[in-house]
């Protein structure tokens, strides 16, 4: 992984002009290029713009969308919001944890989902939803959202199908 | 349309630009704008709009003139995809990619209307042609969200022709008719406006300070980091009006004297810094954004900065921390951010709809703004209406409108047919209103007074099943997670009210229980640096204000009167209604069902764990909560 990241770092400072109060910024690139950030990268990234690597990791560990471990292959988001909670995410994450061997903020032991709730996705007219590689899924329910990842994680790409009617009851 | 070459050396130059595409405009042209907010793409939208573009691609009549366009999010994402066509003004709701060519063919091209895709009302059963039409848009007053579904907004010329840019143009005009700073600020001071954000400080206020702090540069921050969860206002602004955004921006940096501005984005909004940055992009192109703005000598520009997914970021130091590249922790403001903020430097930091109020109320004048809202309270504000309401979506009312008169009148009240319980408004540091205060107006002053707040607008409607102690076990344990954890009261005190409030919960509270929730309370009030700390009890203060005996009942009796607290209410199969058709039973993860096929099913309490698996899935709602 590291060596087809070579100079990803230096091109990334190169960017915000090595300015260091772009750091979040810059951490933001790197985790879009290599799914999370690595160490290597990240002590190039703290020696590249002379901020020390305990700030550097104190960031990444204080900001919830920074990830240290490399991603899944597919990353859901299920908001927990106040609506989605109202409306039963509470269930949906209990089942979805259960069924796919899920740990919120990890990625599952077959490597195929990281799984992130997140506070508010800011579809609340939908709730309760799932994020899936940035397709929204609303009105789901325990069931459909078990279905869903099924799907998914059997490779079907029939889902795009489900999402079309996903919202339209309830 | 393309960009290129137009560059605005005038205020002069925009007018005329502007009635270039006026005179462009065929009015009786066929139109369909199709919804591509957030809501209605989830439900499929883009398939609908790629059909109508092909559609319209592949239309062969010259003499009609035929176009298919984007537009942001209007509000009623609920019954999304959202379809509407001009001339006309025929809105369809619930559009999916197989009514295009009816849509097409009855709608667009033969001006008839699609009955079976209009708004139809529940109760008596007649349809909606327009959305003046519909309970839940006749009622609001849209002034923020007036390009919201009208506008595409990956478009500055729409933006444009719709009057965009021409408060600008007014503050900017030529040198006999430009407005001072001073008079800038003077008009937004005289219009009442206030922070939407969520305090409500009077925002000429503000700006006059930031104009007399000292130091260079000024910074210029518009607040989209829309933390509160149940809010979407923001995101919504951003998506389908961006250049609003910007245009409040330029006028509030030319009215402090700042040259530099940041917009910073919650981290969840991919499509609001997309359509942002389109918007910077072409606002640069036309020399509304850069060096010599329409040639007044005053230079101004922006960036983007994505949130990284911490809640506290959307508290003024903390974002400005975030945008120095270090961890958001809040500071203590003996010092305000106005004198102080970012880089140390003098900081006008307003929020998302605060800043689209602007070029409204420059263009329109203070008295005209005035004229909306309460004493104290002016204009508009848009909330979202969700939770346990018939209607959910974006709603903009004049500030005072009851809360009766938003969440029966335009949100259509409560759903199969449940009792109200109360609204929550203010996110995660608000207060839950009870029944009795329905006929309250809404502004900053009373919902403090009825021990709520404003917030950033969000209006979470709960019904009578919902446990009030629940929910303020949720927003505590929302608090506990986002506490940045600087200070000791906030980051141990949180923890230890979740405690008490888990323990409520599961039915292990204990008489004093309350008392201390008070105490720890008053405790983080007076002591937490933020305001993260110092309101983080709200909402279990203002629901023992109003709920107390749903608590007591919970730690007296081990009962959740709602029935929503796993194990402070059992589940029951009814004997009358069960089919034996063995649905729970299979689905049952801890197999506490039993039963012949055919027969009434049993559950046995002692292994049952109370997941409400059975009550989910049961198509007979033979489960039920006693
Ligand atoms: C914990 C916390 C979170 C906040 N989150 C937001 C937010 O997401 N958006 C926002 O505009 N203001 C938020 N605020 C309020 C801001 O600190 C600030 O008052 C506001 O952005 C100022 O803009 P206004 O005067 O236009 O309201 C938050 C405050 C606190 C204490
Ligand atoms: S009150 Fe809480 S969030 Fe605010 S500074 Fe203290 S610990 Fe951080
Ligand atoms: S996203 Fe279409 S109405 Fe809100």
């Amino acid at each position: 992984m590291t060596d087809t990241n070579e100079g990803t770092v230096a091109t990334i400072i190169e960017r915000y002009q090595g300015d260091s109060g772009m750091l979040i910024p810059m951490m933001q690139d790197i985790q879009t290029e290599c799914g999370y950030l690595p160490q290597a990268e990240l002590k190039e990234l703290s020696s590249g713009l002379a901020v020390p690597l305990a700030d550097v990791y104190s960031v990444a560990t204080f900001y919830s969308s920074f990830r240290l471990m490399p991603k899944g292959d597919h990353t859901i988001q299920l908001c927990m919001g106040t609506v989605c909670f109202l409306k039963g995410a509470g269930k949906i994450s209990e089942a979805i944890q259960r069924e796919f061997q899920l740990v919120p903020g990890e990625t599952s032991p077959d490597g195929k989902f990281t799984f992130s709730p997140v506070n508010c996705v800011g579809a609340c007219a939908l709730a309760p939803v799932m994020v899936v590689d940035g397709q929204y899924h609303g009105g789901l329910t325990v069931d459909s959202a078990v279905e869903l990842l099924d799907k998914i994680a059997e490779g079907d790409k029939s889902t795009e199908d489900a999402q079309a009617g996903g919202g339209k009851k309830k | 349309m393309s960009t290129v070459g137009t560059k605005f050396d005038s205020a002069e130059d925009l007018r005329q630009y502007r009635a270039h595409l006026l005179a462009q405009y065929d009015p009786a042209a066929r139109r369909v704008r199709v919804c591509l907010g957030t809501g209605c793409t989830a439900k499929g939208s883009a398939k609908v709009m790629e059909r109508f573009c092909r559609a319209a691609e592949e239309f062969g009549q010259e003499s009609l003139v035929v176009q298919a366009k984007s537009t942001g999010c209007h509000g009623f994402c609920e019954r999304g995809p959202i379809v509407v066509v001009d001339p006309g003004n025929v809105f369809y709701e619930n559009v999916n990619e197989e009514d295009v060519p009816e849509i097409w063919r009855e709608s667009v091209i033969g001006g008839r209307v699609v009955e079976r895709l209009l708004y139809k009302d529940e109760a008596s059963g007649e349809t909606a042609t327009t959305p003046k039409e519909i309970p839940f848009y006749s009622a609001q007053q849209r002034i923020v969200l007036a390009h919201n579904g009208v506008i595409d907004p990956t478009s500055i010329e729409e933006y444009v022709a719709g009057g965009g840019y021409a408060a600008l143009a007014k503050v900017l005009g030529s040198k006999a008719s430009r407005m001072e700073p001073e008079e800038v600020i003077e008009e937004v001071a005289r219009s009442g406006l206030r922070g939407r954000g969520g305090g409500g400080f009077l925002t000429g206020r503000k700006w006059r300070s930031a104009r007399d702090a000292h130091g260079q540069p000024k910074y210029t921050i518009a607040n989209g980091d829309e933390g509160d969860p149940g809010a979407f206002m923001d995101r919504s602004l951003m998506e389908g009006d961006p250049h609003a955004v910007l245009e409040g921006m330029i006028i509030g940096a030319y009215a402090i004297g700042s040259s530099r501005g940041y917009v910073y984005v919650r981290n969840e909004y991919p499509m609001a810094v997309k359509h942002l940055t389109m918007a910077i992009n072409a606002a640069r192109e036309f020399g509304l954004l850069g060096q010599n703005i329409l040639g007044s000598g005053f230079s101004f520009d922006v960036r983007i900065n994505r949130g990284a997914g911490a809640f506290v970021c959307g508290e003024s130091t903390a974002l400005m921390a975030s945008l120095e590249g270090r961890v958001g922790e809040p500071r203590a403001k003996y010092i305000h951010t106005v004198e102080s903020g970012l880089d140390g430097k003098p900081s006008l930091l307003n929020n998302v709809e605060t800043w689209a109020n602007v070029p409204p109320i420059i263009l329109n004048g203070a008295d005209w703004f005035a004229s909306f809202g309460t004493e104290k309270s002016k204009g508009t504000k848009v909330f979202s209406l969700v939770g346990k309401v018939k209607n959910t979506g974006l709603v903009e009312v004049p500030m005072g409108m009851t809360l009766r008169q938003i969440i029966f009148d335009i949100g259509g009240g409560i759903p199969d047919g449940k009792a109200f319980k109360a609204v929550q408004t203010g996110g995660p540091s608000g207060g839950c209103i009870p029944a009795e205060c329905l006929d309250e107006p809404v502004d900053f002053d009373r919902l403090a007074e009825l021990g709520s707040m404003m917030g950033s607008g969000g209006m979470i409607v709960m019904d009578e099943d919902t446990c009030m102690v629940h929910v303020a076990r949720y927003f505590v344990a929302f608090l506990k997670d986002e506490s940045c954890g600087k200070c000791t009261p906030c980051r141990e005190g949180i923890a230890q009210m979740l405690d008490i409030l888990t323990r409520i919960t599961k039915g292990e509270g204990r008489e004093g229980d309350i008392d201390t929730l008070e105490t720890l309370g008053t405790l983080l009030e007076d002591t937490a640096l933020c305001a993260l700390g110092k309101t983080a009890a709200y909402p279990v203060l203002s629901t023992l204000r109003c709920f107390r005996d749903e608590y007591q009942t919970h730690i007296r009796e081990k009962r959740c009167p709602a029935k929503e607290c796993p194990g402070l209410f059992q589940y029951q199969i009814d004997v009358d209604l069960c089919t034996g058709c063995g649905v729970c039973r299979k689905k049952c993860p801890v197999q506490a069902i039993t039963g012949e096929r055919k027969k009434p099913h049993t559950i046995d309490w002692k292994t049952c764990t109370g997941c409400g698996t059975c009550f989910d899935v049961c198509p007979f709602s033979a489960v039920v909560k006693v």
